[in-house]
């Protein structure tokens, strides 16, 4: 990690302004060489105007951040360059410092300098790169209480919990004749079911966590003509859409994404799969099939102005074990459709008025209690790598709660919490140490 | 002349140190201040105890001497933590202060190799950052290719009582006045550490009456693997329970000022597992009473020793505690409890094999090291001897891994976090204590004793009888099978046939319920251990997949000429300590308290980029 690396730190494309960052042992003496100025003269956390030159020739006027190690974001020198935007500007004064000794930094490079140089644990360096993502409020309040460790609070909190149930077995084993009151089974059981619970509902808010951060994928099925497009374009005008036609994600077709109650909605139309299909009378249920198994809802749209065909209740049939609404279209017009073999609820509606879809709004918000979803309460796991480990610590109390019942020896149980104890440790990147004895002397009195 | 091994100091470090070496044919000498004190007990009169009680087997698993002794010379003896697990298990004896000299005495003059002088050693013999003897403040000159320092409290020592202190050890001998000066000259960090010792009192003094008794187990044990028991179960002597009271406490507190600990006379540091009564009554003011055992000191003279009970009070303070306590109320006090001062070395200065980093051929071990504890120091002497005796044949030193010993465990401690306080080993310390048992001990060290030469054939042969004992029990409860013909009332109804093997996993088990199954005889010993294996086998399986990942961290070798300096991302902490440390491998720099796993991924990435490996 001796080499400089620099990259634009802003989105590329024309804004006001653009910031490149650069960081490493010799930045200020890189920025020297593109700059009128002499930046390491400085003082630490000042902003000085100043000439982009190329040789000669002024290529921009900016105003340059400069930073002393430690008290930077990744513990060396950074230095900032605003620029004025436009991505020929940018890249040009990239270009310059990438030829005076920078390497175009890695994605998350500055955010792994951080991280090794100890400036942030695990948990926070993979916050941050959750909040440089984060598209919508929620998502970036949930990263913001990771980048200021809530995460790593709460697992420091069930960790401290286990050692304490720890401590109260080793001091049994290593001053036997010490302790009048020794810790019972029961007790045992106590602590470790409780710890479990919290666990568990760590493990449950993951999935609340993953609507946060990537919001709601709701896949709207139907035959052609039912107006899909319509309900699809109503959304999106009516919303403020925040995303369009987002191209290369793993996603089908996401046709675009709105922001309900702060939660983002990403609408999938299995209709563009088959509208380009000559065989447009059949639905292809093979095909949509993938889309509705990935799919967190499934909104299946029926027109109110004419009955049910085979294919719409075969479809409809095949939708019974997933989440879904389904939405009774132009109930504007005439009810010509029998819906008595529909045992669920519906929710009707229309897009001529503007008014047409807030039930089906109104709808998904109680679905999925957004109302109630609140980032302060979901501030936890939000990776696979987390989520591993905190299942891995459940299994592993669990079996330590079986062998309590099953009354093992303390000493087996003990392995069993320090076990748990370690995953835990492995989600916040801490390791045991000394934290055992600690707890045992401060707690008890013990020693001849 | 010139010795190969030197020993500096006749105490329980001192002894093992010149032992082990002796019997690998090399010519020793060991120097002591006083020639009737080898092998003192100047604290308590117990050997072994939990986690303690485990390294006394590893130390006669290696050869070394103390078990053995301990078991000839004790007047009670039992099995601590029976019920509480596999692991945790630890022998514990009440040694006879008078016969436990006497035999190690014995044993050591049966040493060839070995002679052992009186005198206090006041300077050493350095060349070239190299040690060649040693000068007694007599003026006698004794030079050396090897020495080991085993001084325990006898530098500087300083023995407190209240506000009064004098420059002397523990039965008022001389201390050794410059040597630790010698070795701060030369580069050692010195600190000064304490450790304290209660009331001993006149039996014939105690109201028995009203006391509770604690006899010895009534099952014969040995530390050694050896040998056979040589006691009566009967005839051993019990030790007695004793409450404080709030009488005592209020006395304490009415006097702490008066107390050399709390009333700032001392300056070493104590340990927390050790504490003093003042301690605790300030510490747990909750607590309305503490445990204190009265423990026969020898058959030979009339002392017991008032357990828990260690104060740096002055003495008409003492009186009033120790006459507060019920059965205590007429006793009389032979001597008073004191704190005794110590100089002790930066354990952080010192390589696993308990070679100095600053003067070659030098090893320490014991309370120098800033341990305490018998077995810690017997332990270390040990291990110390047997590297010095390697050095001098030229072979590799003898280091023993945390998966394999608790003295490997305390090592690793010592020369990666060092120690503030006097240390002690509990088996809270062991990461794989589920491998590192009682029973076990001979299993993982002795062919480490065979190799160096401290095991002779005989005792080698013994083990590999164990061994194959072992093996053909387990074969026969695989190769049983037990169905509803031939079960029996323990076993009860079996919906299928069962191997005796995969009935003895069940929690309900006993391997005592299946012998009658089993054509074969064993002893007890074999059957112990196999139940052990057999019954826990999940558990000591995933103990040993955790040793296997520490293992590969382990063979991943830090350069010994890396400049931690040039590592630019370190933290300044991490590198501070790591430079100090210089571990030897990856898996002890991630030990190191200080050094954090991104450190640890900064330093990968930098012996990968440089060193390439």
């Amino acid at each position: 990690m001796n080499e400089n690396i620099c990259a634009i730190s802003t989105a590329l494309g024309v804004g006001a302004i653009s910031i490149i960052r650069a960081t490493g042992p010799d930045v200020f003496n890189i920025v020297n060489k593109i700059c009128d100025i002499d930046i390491t003269k400085k003082a630490s956390h000042t902003i000085s105007y100043a000439h982009i030159l190329d040789k000669e020739e002024v290529v921009d006027e900016v105003l340059i951040m400069k930073m002393d190690a430690p008290k930077t974001f990744t513990m060396e020198d950074v230095i900032e360059i605003n620029s004025h935007g436009g991505i020929s500007t940018t890249n040009k004064i990239l270009e310059l410092l990438l030829l005076n000794g920078c390497r175009l930094a890695e994605p998350g490079e500055f955010t792994k300098r951080a991280y090794l140089n100890g400036r942030i644990d695990l948990l926070e360096a993979e916050g941050i790169n959750d909040l440089i993502v984060a598209e919508t409020e929620k998502s970036r309040k949930l990263a913001m209480n990771r980048v200021e460790g809530n995460l790593s609070k709460l697992i420091k909190k069930h960790r401290k919990e286990l050692l304490s149930l720890q401590a109260e077995l080793e001091v049994i084993f290593d001053y036997p004749e010490e302790i009048e009151e020794e810790i019972t089974y029961d007790k045992v059981l106590e602590g470790l079911t409780s710890i479990k619970e919290e666990l568990k509902d760590l493990v449950n808010s993951y999935n609340n966590s993953q609507i946060i951060k990537e919001g709601i994928d709701v896949a709207l099925v139907g035959k052609p003509n039912v107006g899909k497009s319509s309900i699809l374009n109503h959304l999106l005008n009516e919303n403020k859409a925040i995303v369009t036609n987002i191209a290369g994600t793993t996603r089908d077709i996401v046709e675009g994404s709105i922001s309900l109650n702060g939660i983002k909605i990403n609408l999938i139309d299995t209709a563009g799969i088959r509208e380009t299909d000559d065989v447009v009378e059949r639905i292809g249920v093979d095909k949509s099939k993938d889309i509705i198994n990935k799919a967190n809802l499934v909104i299946f749209i029926l027109d109110n102005n004419t009955d049910m065909t085979p294919e719409e209740k075969e479809l409809l049939d095949s939708l019974n074990n997933v989440k879904k609404i389904i939405f009774v279209n132009k109930n504007d017009l005439d009810s010509k459709i029998d819906l008595s073999d529909i045992k669920e609820e519906v929710v009707y509606g229309n897009t001529t008025t503007p008014e047409g879809l807030d039930n089906l709004k109104n709808k998904i918000v109680e679905m999925f209690n957004l109302n109630e979803l609140d980032s302060n309460n979901y501030n936890y796991l939000t990776n696979a790598r987390e989520l591993s480990l905190v299942k891995k610590a459940v299994e592993s109390i669990e079996e330590s709660i079986n062998n309590t019942k099953n009354e093992l020896p303390f000493e087996i149980i003990a392995d069993d919490i320090q076990m748990t104890y370690n995953l835990l440790g492995e989600v916040i990147g801490e390791t045991y140490k000394e934290e055992l004895l600690d707890e045992i002397f401060s707690k008890f009195c013990v020693g001849k | 002349m010139e010795y190969d091994v030197i020993v500096v100091g006749g105490g329980h470090a001192g002894c093992e140190a010149a032992n082990a070496p002796a019997k690998m044919g090399l010519k020793v000498l060991l120097i002591t201040s006083s020639l009737a004190n080898i092998a003192d007990m100047p604290c308590n009169p117990s050997i072994g105890g939990t986690a303690k009680g485990i390294v006394v087997r590893e130390i006669d698993a290696l050869g070394g001497l103390m078990g053995r002794i301990a078991d000839i010379s004790h007047l009670q003896i039992k099995m601590l933590n029976s019920g509480k697990g596999p692991a945790v298990k630890s022998l514990r004896a009440q040694g006879d202060k008078v016969i436990y000299p006497k035999n190690m005495v014995k044993a050591l003059n049966k040493l060839k190799n070995l002679t052992i002088v009186q005198g206090m050693v006041e300077d050493l013999i350095v060349e070239d950052k190299t040690i060649k003897g040693v000068i007694t403040a007599e003026g006698n000159v004794y030079k050396c290719k090897t020495l080991v320092l085993t001084t325990g409290t006898y530098l500087k020592s300083k023995i407190l009582v209240g506000d009064k202190f004098k420059f002397e050890g523990p039965h008022g001998e001389e201390s050794s006045k410059h040597l630790s000066d010698k070795l701060r000259e030369l580069g050692f960090e010195i600190q000064r550490l304490k450790t304290g010792t209660p009331q001993r009192l006149d039996p014939d003094t105690v109201d028995y009456s009203v006391l509770e008794k604690e006899e010895g187990d009534k099952t014969p044990w040995t530390f050694s693997f050896d040998l056979e028991p040589q006691y009566d179960v009967d005839k051993q002597v019990p030790c007695y329970i004793v409450y404080t009271n709030k009488e005592t406490h209020k006395i304490i507190m009415d006097n702490l000022d008066r107390s050399a600990m709390y009333g700032g006379y001392a300056e070493g540091i104590g340990p927390r597992y050790c504490p003093s009564i003042e301690d605790k009554v300030v510490r747990f003011k909750d607590k309305e009473r503490h445990q204190l055992f009265l423990e026969p000191e020898s058959a030979y003279y009339p002392d017991l020793y008032l357990q828990g009970f260690s104060t740096s009070m002055p003495i008409d303070v003492q009186d009033k505690m120790v006459h507060s306590l019920k059965g205590l109320e007429h006793v009389k006090i032979l001597k008073y409890a004191y704190a005794i001062e110590y100089d002790a070395i930066n354990p952080l200065q010192m390589y696993p094999s308990e070679e100095s980093k600053i003067i070659k051929n030098l090893y320490t071990a014991g309370q120098i090291n800033g341990t305490s504890g018998y077995e810690e120091a017997a332990g270390q002497g040990l291990i110390a001897g047997i590297n010095a005796g390697l050095r001098c044949q030229g072979k590799d030193p003898l280091i023993l891994k945390r998966n394999e010993s608790y003295i490997g465990v305390l090592l690793d401690d010592l020369t990666t976090k060092g120690t503030k306080e006097p240390y002690r080993l509990l088996t809270s310390r062991a990461e794989y204590r589920l491998i590192l048992r009682h029973d076990n001990a001979d299993l993982r060290l002795r062919k480490h004793g065979y190799e160096v030469g401290t095991i002779d054939e005989e005792q080698y042969a013994r083990l590999n009888k164990k061994i194959a004992d072992i093996n053909q029990l387990v074969n026969e409860l695989k190769e049983i099978r037990i169905t509803n013909k031939n079960t029996n009332k323990y076993i009860g109804e079996l919906t299928k046939g069962e191997s005796l093997y995969d009935l003895l996993k069940r929690p309900e088990i006993k391997i005592d319920y299946l012998k009658e199954y089993i054509t074969n005889s064993y002893t007890d010993e074999i059957f112990n251990i196999v139940e052990i294996q057999v019954k826990y086998e999940g558990y000591i399986n995933k103990t040993n997949k955790e040793v296997e990942r520490m293992l590969k961290l382990e063979e991943k070798e830090i350069p010994s000429d890396i400049n931690y300096d040039d590592i630019k991302n370190l933290a300044s902490e991490a590198r501070q300590k790591l430079k100090q440390v210089m571990p030897l491998t990856i898996a002890q720099a991630s030990r190191i308290s200080g050094v954090n796993p991104a450190d640890i991924s900064v330093l990968t990435v930098y012996l990968k980029k440089e060193y390439n490996k």
